[in-house]
Parts: structure tokens; C-alpha cells; sequence
């Protein structure tokens, strides 16, 4: 039977199982969207800005695991989508975007939203297409799903040109995809996985560092628990990794790096046997990069191969997907039944529990003082017993969620962790409620991060979404404002917003709930009623220290070991 | 160091522009890049010539084998291999030069293309020193314009540089 391509798009979804999208509609898609009305299949958002559909459907993708799908129009609508992919790209967020574009005979001709979007995104996703014929419609779609989802995940666009959306062609849906460029490797290097049980093995100090990969990797997040179990090694987690161990659990250090914790750091700094696992050697994790571990071996277990040997030399990679790796890794353990040296690991942990003896996240909330961001966190925490989606912007209040917000599972903290993209909580927020209705969905942000994509709350609104969003209020732009003091001798330069609206007006306006809390002895009441709320989005504009900084802080260009810890 | 990178591609719009993007947006060097279809018309050679130290030709090949629509890599310096290099060379010849010209044509074994009565134009293969001495030798006579296509190469011996299963 020949279809229309906009009818082929719709039957591509639905046999990729798509369930969702997040879209804007615009004259280049309009075809599109008249099919999304005709089908019941999956089910549309409407977002208020097309950056919002992309980092919901990066929040939908990374809650659910399945892949987000977002689409958007010609020219500005892409254009508008470009930060979301580019988030995505640097999170390794498996997305698809779908844009349109101006007939083809058009192209190239200026014409009315027109935009060069695969020339525009190209950088800022894994892969791209054009599509130049109906014909060529269902194949790419099945790529493009293929490309974000295998391998390391990412976002990849598929600009389709209008009159591609009318043409008919016989529709043949490719059951499998074979593509002799890209063939991800998924299983470790037998050899490669014996010397990484020796090396394990005869480590001292061993330390297991995990990222983004343990996450978003089947059975990653599990297996690292076993593996650490395993070895009774202690694991640290970048900002993308946590929730990859249970944040009570006793091998877990806490997040390493530029705010990691004290433990974390100098158990890396010191440790004679790196493993890292699904994480890249960001420079917010490495710091000062000739100083960093200097005295480990490392074992690098990555999917992409050019994530290792990058930043830091590994005397061992494996190239592979994180949870099959780990597998093998630990089959490989238990067939050995040797087991690490029980003293020297005995008299490594005795050391770590020196360094947690520093209690470097202490943070006293004084009874007639201002409320502490900190302490909104921990509070945060124990209402929701450690369970909830919690999505965050940029800046102090993302250090302090990752600092004072444990995790006891993977996919539940989403942040923009690579791109660092202000905006990305609130809609982020929105794609992580519907994946997963029946949790407790917390925004925490901050007065600066949270102006950035405001107008989500009317989509919160239309689809009755009781999304908590925290705002720690500061009235700064509290990280710029850090660094000023401490490295620009406290010049304030635009970092102070002389003009905020009322947040809990705004929320109102927008249908929701809105609560200002200025004294301490105001926060449970309304963190329990926000925590209580079914229905709608309730935003808490909470009047926090203006001045507090976020500590430990690896000062930029120092050693992970040269951390400035808090003022006793 | 120098290397010499020969890729295969698939032949499809946009996969320089992907090559070139990569190295421009990551600060590597490209010295020099030719690129034309095989035999299979699906796929595309690329040879491409960059500087960098070991860490970065690292680099550059992961990032390579990263980009979707590239088949394979290899860097050929590490291999004893070839490579070749043609040059169209237009230089003034004028009375007292024509000889000389053509006797410097002959000594580098360059053919004459064209010919007016002020100019040659020559065409010469080789390695690329051999066409910088080339070069080197005509510039005192008048070099008019230059053209280079940058190297194309492959390994030396039986094996074959090809897409598996082919």
C-alpha cells in the first residue's frame, strides 16, 4: 500500500514503540501533525518553546530508558532545538528529533524559515539525515533509532522537507538494520577482561569510578554494586553516575571532583588502581590533569572508543557496553576464587574512614538563622525517603542536589551534566513525570536557572503534572557569584538580579500552586504540602542564604588533593 | 609527525563536510585531504595528511571510526606504504627561459599539457618532495600558477585496503 510520508512517519513511530513525543508544530510540519491528529498510537505534547522538547524528551529518555522523540519545525523551530540536542549529545541521551524543513525544491533558496539544520546541528548530535526522497523515509527513520539507542547513546536528527510529507510511496518498514559503517561493540576483549580481573586482584588500594555509562547501561547499575560488593573496593560516581550504587551504601565515597566529597578525591589521589567504568575524565572530575591519580594503573571500561586515552592514559581499555563488561568482569572474578589481598584493602578502607571522619558535607542549620540551600535539600531528602525523580538546573543548587540528595536508584537524578545547560530542570521535569506518573517529580533550581524556561508551567499546567519545583532563592546567580568572590577579589559583576518577579504570582498565573517560605519554621509545612499534591505543579520560591557557597571546591586548575574545604 | 590517513567513506552529501567539521571543531590540523569514489560506487576513498603527535593521531582515528558514515581508517604511515602527489604548474617562458623550462621538465620527467608563447604548463607525479623540488626549481623562472591535488596513498605488498565482505 503506498503511503503518504507523513503517514509512513506516524507508522515508524508506531513500530518503534514510541509512546510519547514532544513536539511544536509549525508550516513546515504541518502535514505531520494533521497524521499525529488522524492516530492513536503514541501520544503528543505540546511544549511551549521547541528547547523544552528536546530536554523533556532527554528526561523522559533518561527516567524511562526507552528513547525520547521530540519534533519541531523548519528554520526557528530547529534552531530553537539546537541547545537540547547539543545537552543531549553531551549527556549521551539516546533522542530523536524530527524537523521540518522547506520543500526541496526550495532549498538552498532562503526561503521562509529556512535553516541549514543539518549543517547547524551536525555538531551537536551523533549523526543527522536529510531526507531527499519518500522513499528513503522508513529507512532512515529505523536508523535513526538504531544510531541513538545502540553504542553510545546520543540525539540524532531527521530533517524531512515538506513536500517529502505529501509524496506516496510504497511504504517497507526494514525489519532489521544492517549498516557496514556503524557496528558497536558490545562485549569486552576476552583477554583484555582476564588482565582486568588480575589487575583487580592484585590491586591495594583499588578505587571504582563510575559515570554516565553504569546509568544508562542495562544491568550497569547493578552490576557495579555486585562488582564492588565483589571486591568490597569503594566506588565513587561523577555527577552523571549517581544513583549507580545506593547512596547509603557503605562502598560508596560520594561524588568525586570539583565538588566532590573530600573521601571521594583523595581516595582517587591516592589510590594505586583506578577503574573507571562509563565515565570520560572530564576535567570537573580530573582537575589539574598531571596530578591527577598519579600514582594508579587504569582500567578504562568504555563504549566509545574514543572516550579512552583522551584525557587520562589507560594502561587497560575495554571497549564495551558497561553492564555486559561488568559481567564478564565478574564471572571472571568468581571463576578465579582468589580474592584481593584482605589486609592491605582492610588498611585502605581504614584510611578512607579517616578521610570520612573530615564529615566534609557538614552543614549546621542554625534555629533562627537563614534557611540553609542545604539543608531545603536534606529536608527535600527525607520526605520523599531518598525515592524521588529529581531534576535540576545549573549552578550551586545542582552541586548541592548532588551533594545532600543520596540516591538509592539509578534514573532517578537528571542534570545537565556535560552541556551544563540553565533551563533544562522544568522541562526536563516533564518528560521524567510522564515516564514515570507515579513518582514524585522534584525540580530543584534556582532564581537564575529556573527564568530560563518558565513557560514549561503551562504545559505542567495542561497536563496535570504535580511537578514540585524548588526554587533556592538567592537572588544571585549564586555560582557566578562563588567564583567572583573567590577568584574576582568579590566583584559582583551581573551576578546580582536587582529584579525578580514573585514566583508563587507567577506560578498561580500559570494554574498552579505557589508558597513562599522565608523563615525555617515555614519549610516542612510546605515541602509536606507540595509532597501531598496529586494534581497540580506546585512551585516553593524559597528565600535561602544569599551568600553560601558550595563546598568542598576544587579550585579550577588545582589537584583534586589542593580542595578548599568549608570554613570551620 | 606527519601521518597519512587513508579512509573509506560511504559515498554520500555531507560526509566531507563531516570529516572537515570534526577537525576544524576539535583544533587538529589537516594538511591535506583528496577524496573520489572507488570501483564500489557505494564507497569513497579519502586520504588524508595531518600533523600531530602520537596522542592526537590517536585521537584523530577514534574520532574518525566515531563519525557514522566512515567505514574504516588506517593510518599508512605506520606501514610501508606509497604515495603520490600531481601538480599542474603553469611557468613563464619567454625566449630565454623555454629551454631552460623544458630542461627542467626533463630532469624531473614532468609532461608538458599546454603550451603559449610565454608559458608551459606541466604536469608532474610523485612524491611530494619530489614536486616541492620541482616546485623549488621553477620558482627563479616565474611560477604563474600552482595547483596541487595533496597525496593519495596506499600500503604496500598483496593485501588490499577494502570494506569487509567485499
Amino acid at each position: 500500500m503506498k503511503l503518504t510520508g507523513a503517514q509512513i512517519f506516524v507508522e515508524c513511530l508506531r513500530r518503534e514503540g514510541v509512546e510519547l513525543i514532544f513536539g511544536y508544530p509549525g508550516g513546515a510540519v504541518l502535514t505531520i501533525y494533521d497524521e499525529i491528529f488522524k492516530q492513536n498510537h503514541f501520544r503528543h505534547v505540546l511544549v511551549r518553546h521547541e528547547q523544552a522538547a528536546l530536554h523533556a524528551a532527554n528526561g523522559y529518555a533518561r527516567v524511562s530508558g526507552k528513547c525520547g522523540v521530540a519534533i519541531v519545525t523548519s528554520g526557528p523551530g530547529a534552531t530553537n532545538a539546537v541547545t537540547g540536542l547539543a545537552d543531549s549529545y553531551a549527556d549521551s541521551v539516546p533522542t530523536v528529533c524530527f524537523s521540518g524543513q522547506v520543500p526541496t525544491t526550495m532549498i538552498g533558496n532562503d526561503a521562509f524559515q529556512e535553516a541549514d539544520t543539518v549543517g547547524i546541528t551536525r555538531s551537536a548530535t551523533k549523526h543527522n539525515f536529510l531526507v531527499k526522497r519518500v522513499e528513503d523515509l522508513a529507512k532512515t527513520i529505523r536508523q535513526a533509532f538504531h544510531i541513538a539507542t545502540t553504542g553510545r547513546p546520543g540525539p540524532v536528527l531527521v530533517d524531512i522537507p515538506k513536500d517529502i510529507t505529501n509524496e506516496r510511496c510504497l511504504f517497507d518498514y526494514p525489519e532489521t538494520v544492517e549498516m557496514r559503517s556503524y557496528k558497536p561493540v558490545t562485549h569486552g576483549h576476552p583477554g583484555q577482561v582476564r588482565r582486568a580481573a588480575k589487575m583487580l586482584l592484585e590491586a591495594k588500594r583499588p578505587v571504582i569510578y563510575s559515570g554516565g555509562g553504569a546509568v544508562s547501561s542495562e544491568h550497569g547499575a547493578s552490576r557495579l554494586l555486585e562488582l564492588a560488593t565483589l571486591l568490597n573496593a569503594p566506588v565513587t560516581n561523577t555527577l552523571m553516575g549517581l544513583g549507580a550504587i545506593p547512596g547509603d551504601d557503605p562502598h560508596f565515597l560520594g561524588m568525586l571532583g570539583m565538588h566532590g566529597t573530600f573521601e571521594a578525591n583523595m581516595a582517587v589521589s591516592n589510590c594505586d588502581l583506578l577503574v573507571a567504568v562509563g565515565a570520560r575524565f572530564d576535567d570537573r572530575v580530573t582537575g589539574r590533569l598531571d596530578r591527577f591519580a598519579t600514582g594508579a594503573k587504569v582500567i578504562h571500561i568504555d563504549v566509545d572508543p574514543s572516550s579512552i586515552s583522551k584525557n587520562v592514559h589507560a594502561h587497560l581499555p575495554i571497549v564495551g557496553d558497561v553492564g555486559i563488561v561488568l559481567k564478564q568482569l565478574i564471572d571472571e572474578l568468581v571463576r578465579r576464587e582468589r580474592k584481593a589481598d584482605p589486609d592491605a584493602l582492610a588498611a585502605w578502607w581504614a584510611t578512607i574512614h579517616e578521610w570520612q571522619q573530615r564529615d566534609c558535607l557538614r552543614c549546621d542549620q542554625e534555629r533562627g538563622g537563614k534557611i540553609k540551600p542545604q539543608e531545603v535539600i536534606r529536608r527535600l531528602h527525607a520526605a520523599t525517603n531518598g525515592e524521588a525523580v529529581v531534576v535540576t538546573d545549573v549552578g550551586q543548587h545542582q552541586m548541592w542536589a548532588a551533594q545532600y540528595y543520596p540516591f538509592r536508584r539509578p534514573r532517578r537524578f537528571l542534570t545537565s551534566g556535560g552541556l551544563g545547560t540553565m533551563g533544562y530542570g522544568l522541562p526536563a521535569a516533564l518528560g521524567a513525570q510522564m515516564a514515570a506518573p507515579d513518582s514524585r517529580t522534584i525540580v530543584i533550581t534556582g532564581d537564575g536557572s529556573f527564568q530560563m524556561c518558565t513557560q514549561e508551567l503551562a504545559t505542567a499546567f495542561q497536563y496535570q503534572l504535580p511537578i514540585t519545583v524548588v526554587i533556592l532563592n538567592n537572588g544571585y546567580l549564586g555560582m557566578v557569584r562563588q567564583w567572583q568572590e573567590m577568584f574576582y577579589q568579590q566583584r559582583y559583576s551581573h551576578s546580582y538580579f536587582d529584579s525578580l518577579p514573585d514566583f508563587a504570582k507567577l506560578a498561580e498565573a500559570y494554574g498552579g500552586i505557589g508558597i513562599k517560605v522565608e523563615q525555617l519554621d515555614q519549610l516542612d509545612d510546605a515541602i509536606n504540602r507540595a509532597m501531598a499534591e496529586r494534581e497540580r505543579f506546585m512551585v516553593l520560591d524559597i528565600t535561602v542564604a544569599g551568600e553560601e557557597n558550595v563546598y568542598p571546591m576544587v579550585p579550577a586548575g588545582a589537584a583534586l588533593d589542593e580542595m578548599v574545604l568549608a570554613p570551620e | 609527525m606527519r601521518h597519512t590517513i587513508t579512509v573509506l567513506v560511504e559515498n554520500e552529501s555531507g560526509v566531507l563536510t563531516r570529516v572537515a567539521g570534526l577537525f576544524s571543531a576539535r583544533g587538529y590540523n589537516i594538511e591535506s585531504l583528496s577524496v573520489a569514489p572507488t570501483l564500489d560506487e557505494t564507497v569513497s576513498r579519502m586520504t588524508l595528511v595531518t600533523r600531530g603527535d602520537e596522542h592526537i593521531i590517536e585521537q584523530i582515528n577514534k574520532q574518525l571510526n566515531k563519525l557514522i558514515p566512515i567505514i574504516k581508517t588506517e593510518d599508512i604511515s605506520r606501514t610501508s606504504h606509497m604515495e603520490r602527489e600531481l601538480v599542474l604548474v603553469k611557468v613563464q617562458a619567454k625566449d630565454e627561459t623555454r629551454a631552460e623550462v623544458l630542461r627542467m621538465a626533463d630532469v624531473f620527467r614532468a609532461k608538458v599539457v599546454d603550451v603559449s608563447d610565454s608559458s608551459y604548463t606541466l604536469e608532474l607525479t610523485g612524491k611530494c618532495g619530489k614536486i616541492d623540488a620541482f616546485l623549488r626549481m621553477l620558482t627563479p623562472i616565474g611560477i604563474v600558477e600552482m595547483t596541487r591535488t595533496g597525496p593519495v596513498g596506499m600500503r604496500r605488498g598483496c593485501k588490499g585496503f577494502a570494506v569487509e565482505g567485499k
